[in-house]
Order: structure tokens, then C-alpha cells, then sequence
């Protein structure tokens, strides 16, 4: 008699259809937004070209080694981010709930941001683009005067999308438009992670491939609009000087850290699903190498845009002098023309200068309109909308733009939520009973109601409290407490061993020293500075109000006492479950030594669960 | 186009066009439109006259209303716009955008959401159908199971109800021939 041998435990978790499927997930989770709109800003700001030599380095002893590190350990012990650091040691449970609670707060307002790109892109299918023109005043005598007085495009985001009030303390109403493009992107996210990562390994082929579509198509759209070379070189001259400024460093190395989605817990989630024999240092350096460089060819286009975009306003600024001189002076058409309005300009300013100071010119400089740096949703949503209206055919790049856009945001989705599907799946109190599907809809639909708070005329503010406090502070924390806990309480032989079943080589001298040294040194001097930095400058933000007398200029507040606590508890929340949860297994092996018959648990090792 | 002679008579019969149909009891000739002080710029002063009131000019405000409302035929009349075209002091009305009944974003979000939802209710449906199956197999399965504990004997690997005992092959070489065996 032969017995049918037992179904190991293993072959019940889902997998991979392919290695394939795990890359792009896990690129696609690295590649989100950030790149697009955050790496160029700070490449022009921190002198061009030069920025990337701190950016590399950061990439080097920052990036590559904690990417590798969370990679490893989510293969090696194949559990979701709250079970695997509660199996490395009971004390560090706290950071896989840490890094949950933050994967959860940024979910939230992360959809948020979605919901925009989701109202833009159905508003682009509509000739002429609503952003482009101001709507007229009631008595139809002249524009509205909000939109006279700043621009259509931020007339569009500020007064038509947001409906923004002027302080962060004035709620204001549910914008019933936001609500139902809110309730259409959960949905998205419902039908693209129903089944975890069955259903997104297949979305992933598509969310996570078409934005490098898009963005060479506009690559090579964007080279052939006028004025882009001067957008390029602006971007790309490097200013060696800027070095020398520690900021530059200390942006250099978030900008990597945030940009690489690390300590969320997806990535541990992602490769948990993996084989454990598979070459998870070759997975590592892959992704972190994919992620700089798409920063670097996204940043290409955004920079020929902008050009083009700083070209047309010196052009436009120019012909309304030129205009208004030809009116006063009666001079022919066309006898001033750009290239030569230098030249007219000082030949009229010896000949007639009462007249030409009368006349109130505004001095046009290039360089001034290529200083106008955004960085964020501005970027997005109203220099590059404004791009697209001078663009010919300005409903399709519209539609490619903010699909694109839409796709770098749902991929990045796809690992926030698996790093909170994941663990949740492994708790011992929801497993067996719930089904897959449902857990997933009773996530997002918890997710949306609270979401709701975000379309409150006040919401764009919250959403840039929870973007700085609640996506910062927290991650470096768990960060460094998980590069700690793998190197001195797990032991780094121990796992180097790991390491060594299951990629067939042990890990080289330069992970030994950035895990053991140089990483949590970074770690922690990036730490120390950033926390000093925001502690520094009372925290302040730019309201868009009407009213005030700067207007268009935003309007510089302070955040009233309750905001702030609630900044310090969005930043402090997530670490403070390290500690605490230490404490409480501190508490609870020593109540549990005093029981005689109680014994240790093994100690627990990598290859012993997979053998 | 250049301006030249021929141009500033069109732009006096223009004129003399529009007094003529705002003020209805005209006979303004194109004489009575009188231009002076053109520049090279093509910009100049002109007047209209009223020759039935003793040559004095029409009142400027007239003038700006019959402008004013054939604006569009003097501008087509020269092939130029309102932004090409300037009168001084007479500012162009703006012209409403066009507001279709039902927003256009409505129908794209409705098309979107339809789409959405047909695919989340045909990825749940799959899974139900997939997970009934599942155990409809396992079902069949632990029946199975059952049914071998309690009777199973195998006989070279094959359970016994397959082999049918009752059906059998007769061997030819030991059954056959009972002639071999020599009798006692």
C-alpha cells in the first residue's frame, strides 16, 4: 500500500505566473508619480546635472542595499510584512505593523490624487479644453473675475476640480464630482487587486508598460516643439557649486529612498509570493537601476515641455510690448520683430524715453520663466495643462498625458494595497473564513468613505499634510529599525547564509559592509537632518485665497494648534508601534518566565520552513 | 494684402455700409467718410459727415454703435478678426462658450464606470463559478477517499471492484489440457 504523499503548506499561496510579472510589479511600484514630478524639479533646483552625482551615490549605499535587504527577506520567509518581522523576532513585530499602518494612510490619500488625474482625463475629451478659456462674469460683460485676475488653467485646478477654500480650518462641502471620480478609481483598484495578485500580475502588463509608451511619444513630440533645447540645457547644466549645500544631499537621498517605495511593506509582500530559489540580488539592483533611469528619461520630456512652455511666454510677453510700441510710435508692421526688439528698444529709449516709460513694458526674460519651478500636482495639473493648450491637437496629448499619469499612479496602487492585503490575509483572526474577494471589497470601500474627507473643499491641504508627515518621517524610522533588526538581531551570517541557498552565492563584501555600516549610518544622518530641518521652519502652507491682496499669489498661513497635533500623530503613529509592541513581548516573556512549563520557541531559520 | 488706395475706398464704402443700416434713414455716400492722418502702421482718424445737416459729422457714438453691429461683416469685408482688426475705444462682446446640455465628462465617466463595473461583476461571477467547481471536485474526491478505506483491496495496483472476478480469462496452458497429467 502507497500512501499519496501530503500536500506541502506552500502550494497554497498564490504565485507569480511568471518572473516576469514579479519584475513589473515590482517596477511598477518603484515608477509612480514621484518620478515624474518630483526628480526633475529637484534636478533643476539643485544645479542640473550635478544633482546626480549625489543621487547615484544615495542610489549606491542607500537604494541598492535596503532594496535587496527587503527583497531577500520576503522571499526567504514568504509572509506578509506583519508575520515576517514577528518571525524574525517577536520585538520587531512592531515594524511590519508600522510599515502597514503607513502603507494604509497612504492608500488613502494616494486615490485621492488618482481621483484629479481621473477628472482631468474625462474632462479632456471635450473641444476646447475647459481649461483653456475663463467662463464669462454673470452679466456676460467680461470674464470671471477669479479667472481674470490668476489664469484659466489655475482658475480650472483651483476653482472647477478642488473648489479649494481659502483655509485649511474651512471644510467647506463634498464636491459631488470628486466624489464620483473617488468612487470610480476604488473601483479600478477593486477590480485590479480582487483576487491579489492574481488579478494585478495581470494588470501590471499594461499599468506598468504604457507610461514608457507615452513618455517617448512625448520625447519625441516634446523635441520638436520650439524652445525645448533651452528647457533641455537649463535642466542638464550642471552648477558644481550647489554641492556644497547639504540640502542637496539630504534631497538627493529621500528622493531615493521615497522614490524606491521602500519600508511600505509591499516589497516584502511582492517577493513573499515568490520561489524562494531565485536570485533576488539580481531583482534588486534591476529594479533600482529601471526606477533612476526612468527618472532620468521622464525627466527629458518634462524638460522639453517646460521649455517649450517658458518659450511661448517670453514669445507672448514679448509681442505685447512690441505691440503696444508699434501703437504708440505708428510704426509699420513687422518693422519690429522679435529678434531685432533689443535693438529698437535701446534706439527708442535714447531717442523717446518719456514714452517708453510711459508706457509701462514688463522686461521679458527667458531665464525668468524657466526659473518658474513646480514640483508636485502643480506640475501636473497646471503648467503642463497649460503646455498642452498651446500644442496643436491638444485633446489627444490631454488624454495620453493624464492616462499615463493615471497608469504610473495604479501601479504604484497595486503595491500600497498588496502591502496591506497581504498581511491582512495572514492574520490568524480573518484567514480561512473571509474570502479573497471580499476582503479586498471591504478594504476599498472602507478606504473610500474615509477617502471621502479628501473631497472636502479643504481636502487638497490635508493632502499635502498627509504627503509630508504621514509618507516621510514613518518610513525612514521603520527603515532604519529594519536594516538594524536584519543586521544585529538577526545576525548578517545568518543571513548571508539565507541569502547564499537561496541565490546560489553569498552575498559579496560590498552588501556585508552597506547592510552592517553604511546604511544605517545614512539612515540615520538623513533621519536626524530631516526631522531637524522640518523642526526648523514653523510648518506653514500656501493657501489659494481670492481674497487676499497678493492674489494670484498663494497666501502664506500657519497651521492653527489641532493641525499640528494632527501632523504629529500621522508622523509618530507608525513608529510608535516599534516600541510599543516590543514592550508588550517584553512583558510578556517575562510574565511567561515565571511559568516553569513553558518552552522556547525554536529558533527560527530561512531554509528550515522551505526544506 | 497691401494698403493702398483701393483698400481705403472699400474701408470708406464699409462704412458708409454700416451708417446706412444702423441709422436706416441714410444717404451716406462715400464721400461723407473722411480719413486723415494715416501712418504707415495703417492706422488713422476718420469722421462721417451728414450732408443733410449742414456738414457736421455724425456723433461719435453713433458711429461706435453702427460698428458695433457689423462688426463681423466689416472685419470678414477684410478678411481680418477682431484681435487684427482695432477699433479704438470699441471693445468686441464676447461670445458665450458653447455649453452642451449634458456635460460631456458625465458620458465619458459613464462609459468609464459601466466598464468597470461589468468587469468586476465578470471577475466575481468567475470566481464563484471557479470556487463551486472546486468543491464539487473536492466533494467527489473525499467520497472516494471514503469508499477505498473501508474496501480497498488492491491487487497489483488495481483496486479489486475493476478487476470483475467473475468475468475471467480461462488459461489455456494449466486449465486446458488435463490429458498431460498420466493417470494413476
Amino acid at each position: 500500500l502507497s500512501v499519496p504523499p501530503e500536500v506541502p503548506k506552500e502550494d497554497s499561496r498564490p504565485k507569480w505566473d511568471n518572473k516576469f510579472q514579479y519584475i513589473l510589479s515590482c517596477i511598477g511600484f518603484a515608477v509612480g508619480l514621484g518620478n515624474m514630478w518630483r526628480f526633475p524639479y529637484l534636478c533643476q533646483i539643485h544645479g542640473g546635472g550635478a544633482f546626480l552625482i549625489p543621487y547615484f551615490i544615495a542610489l549606491l549605499f542607500e537604494g541598492i542595499p535596503l532594496l535587496h535587504l527587503e527583497l531577500a527577506l520576503g522571499q526567504c520567509l514568504r509572509k506578509g510584512s506583519i508575520r515576517a518581522w514577528n518571525t524574525i523576532s517577536p520585538y520587531l513585530g512592531g515594524v511590519g505593523v508600522g510599515s502597514w499602518m503607513v502603507s494604509v494612510l497612504v492608500s488613502l490619500y494616494y486615490n485621492t490624487v488618482l481621483t484629479w488625474v481621473m477628472w482631468y482625463f474625462i474632462n479632456s475629451f471635450q473641444e476646447p479644453l475647459p481649461w483653456s478659456m475663463c467662463p464669462l462674469n454673470k452679466n456676460r460683460t467680461g470674464f470671471n473675475e477669479e479667472c481674470y485676475r490668476s489664469t484659466a488653467v489655475n482658475y480650472f485646478w483651483y476653482r472647477k476640480t478642488l473648489n479649494i477654500t481659502p483655509d485649511v480650518t474651512e471644510s467647506g462641502t463634498l464636491q459631488w464630482w470628486l466624489i464620483l471620480c473617488l468612487a470610480a478609481c476604488w473601483a479600478i483598484v477593486y477590480l485590479c487587486t480582487i483576487r491579489g495578485i492574481e488579478t494585478t500580475g495581470k494588470a501590471i502588463y499594461v499599468t506598468a508598460t504604457f507610461p514608457y509608451l507615452v513618455l517617448t511619444i512625448f520625447l519625441i513630440h516634446g523635441l520638436t516643439l520650439p524652445g525645448a533645447t533651452d528647457g533641455l540645457a537649463y535642466l542638464f547644466t550642471p552648477n558644481l557649486n550647489t554641492l556644497k549645500n547639504p540640502r542637496v544631499w539630504l534631497d538627493a537621498a529621500t528622493q531615493i529612498f521615497f522614490s524606491l517605495s521602500l519600508a511600505f511593506g509591499g516589497l516584502i509582500a511582492f517577493s513573499s509570493y515568490n520561489s524562494p530559489k531565485n536570485d533576488c540580488e539580481k531583482d534588486a539592483v534591476t529594479v533600482a537601476i529601471v526606477n533612476s533611469m526612468t527618472s532620468l528619461y521622464a525627466s527629458i520630456p518634462v524638460f522639453s515641455v517646460l521649455g517649450f512652455k517658458a518659450t511661448t511666454g517670453y514669445w507672448d510677453c514679448l509681442d505685447r510690448n512690441i505691440i503696444s510700441i508699434i501703437n504708440e510710435f505708428d510704426l509699420p508692421e513687422e518693422s519690429i520683430m522679435r529678434e531685432n526688439y533689443t535693438a529698437w528698444i535701446s534706439f527708442l529709449n535714447s531717442s523717446h524715453p518719456e514714452k517708453i516709460a510711459g508706457l509701462k513694458l514688463k522686461s521679458c526674460d527667458l531665464q525668468e520663466f524657466l526659473d518658474q519651478s513646480v514640483s508636485g500636482t502643480g506640475l501636473a495639473f497646471i503648467i503642463f495643462t497649460q503646455a498642452i493648450i498651446l500644442m496643436p491637437g491638444s485633446q489627444a496629448w490631454a488624454i495620453l498625458f493624464f492616462i499615463m499619469l493615471f497608469s504610473l499612479g495604479l501601479s504604484s496602487m497595486f503595491g500600497n494595497i498588496e502591502g496591506v492585503f497581504t498581511p491582512l490575509l495572514e492574520l490568524r483572526i480573518i484567514s480561512k473564513s473571509i474570502r479573497k474577494e471580499l476582503l479586498s471589497g471591504i478594504i476599498c470601500l472602507i478606504s473610500f468613505l474615509i477617502a471621502l474627507c479628501f473631497t472636502l473643499g479643504s481636502g487638497s491641504y490635508w493632502i499635502d499634510i498627509f504627503d509630508s508627515y504621514a509618507g516621510t518621517v514613518p518610513l525612514l524610522v521603520i527603515a532604519f529599525f529594519e536594516v538594524i533588526g536584519v543586521a544585529y538581531v538577526y545576525k548578517i551570517k545568518r543571513f548571508s547564509k539565507d541569502v547564499k541557498w537561496m541565490t546560489g552565492r553569498k552575498p559579496n563584501l560590498y552588501w556585508q559592509i552597506t547592510w552592517r555600516f553604511i546604511s544605517p549610518l545614512l539612515l540615520l544622518i538623513v533621519f536626524l537632518a530631516f526631522v531637524t530641518l522640518q523642526i526648523q521652519k514653523s510648518p506653514s502652507y500656501a493657501a489659494w485665497n481670492p481674497k487676499y491682496e497678493g492674489f494670484p499669489m498663494k497666501e502664506e498661513k500657519a497651521y492653527p494648534p489641532w493641525v499640528l497635533a494632527i501632523c504629529a500623530l500621522l508622523a509618530v503613529l507608525p513608529c510608535a508601534f516599534v516600541p510599543l509592541v516590543a514592550l508588550f513581548h517584553l512583558i510578556k516573556q517575562l510574565c511567561r518566565s515565571k511559568d516553569p512549563s513553558f518552552v522556547q520557541p525554536e529558533v527560527f531559520s530561512c531554509q528550515g520552513a522551505n526544506s | 494684402y497691401a494698403w493702398d488706395a483701393n483698400e481705403e475706398y472699400l474701408f470708406k464704402a464699409m462704412m458708409a455700409f454700416a451708417m446706412r443700416r444702423y441709422s436706416s434713414k441714410s444717404m451716406t455716400q462715400i464721400s461723407n467718410v473722411l480719413l486723415c492722418n494715416v501712418t504707415d502702421r495703417v492706422s488713422f482718424w476718420f469722421v462721417v459727415t451728414d450732408s443733410s445737416k449742414n456738414v457736421t459729422t455724425v456723433p461719435g457714438s453713433e458711429v461706435e454703435a453702427a460698428i458695433r453691429m457689423n462688426r463681423n461683416r466689416i472685419n470678414s469685408a477684410f478678411l481680418l478678426s477682431d484681435k487684427t482688426l482695432q477699433f479704438v475705444k470699441i471693445t468686441s462682446t464676447l461670445s458665450p462658450p458653447v455649453e452642451p446640455s449634458t456635460p460631456v465628462w458625465l458620458i465619458v465617466f459613464g462609459v468609464v464606470l459601466c466598464l468597470i463595473l461589468a468587469g468586476i461583476v465578470c471577475l466575481v461571477v468567475a470566481g464563484i463559478h471557479q470556487r463551486k467547481k472546486k468543491n464539487k471536485e473536492s466533494t467527489e474526491r473525499e467520497n472516494l477517499e471514503e469508499k477505498c478505506e473501508v474496501t480497498i483491496t488492491v491487487e497489483n495496483g488495481i483496486p479489486c471492484e475493476a478487476l470483475d472476478l467473475k468475468a475471467g480469462h480461462i488459461n489455456g496452458v494449466f486449465a486446458a489440457d488435463d490429458e498431460r497429467f498420466t493417470s494413476l
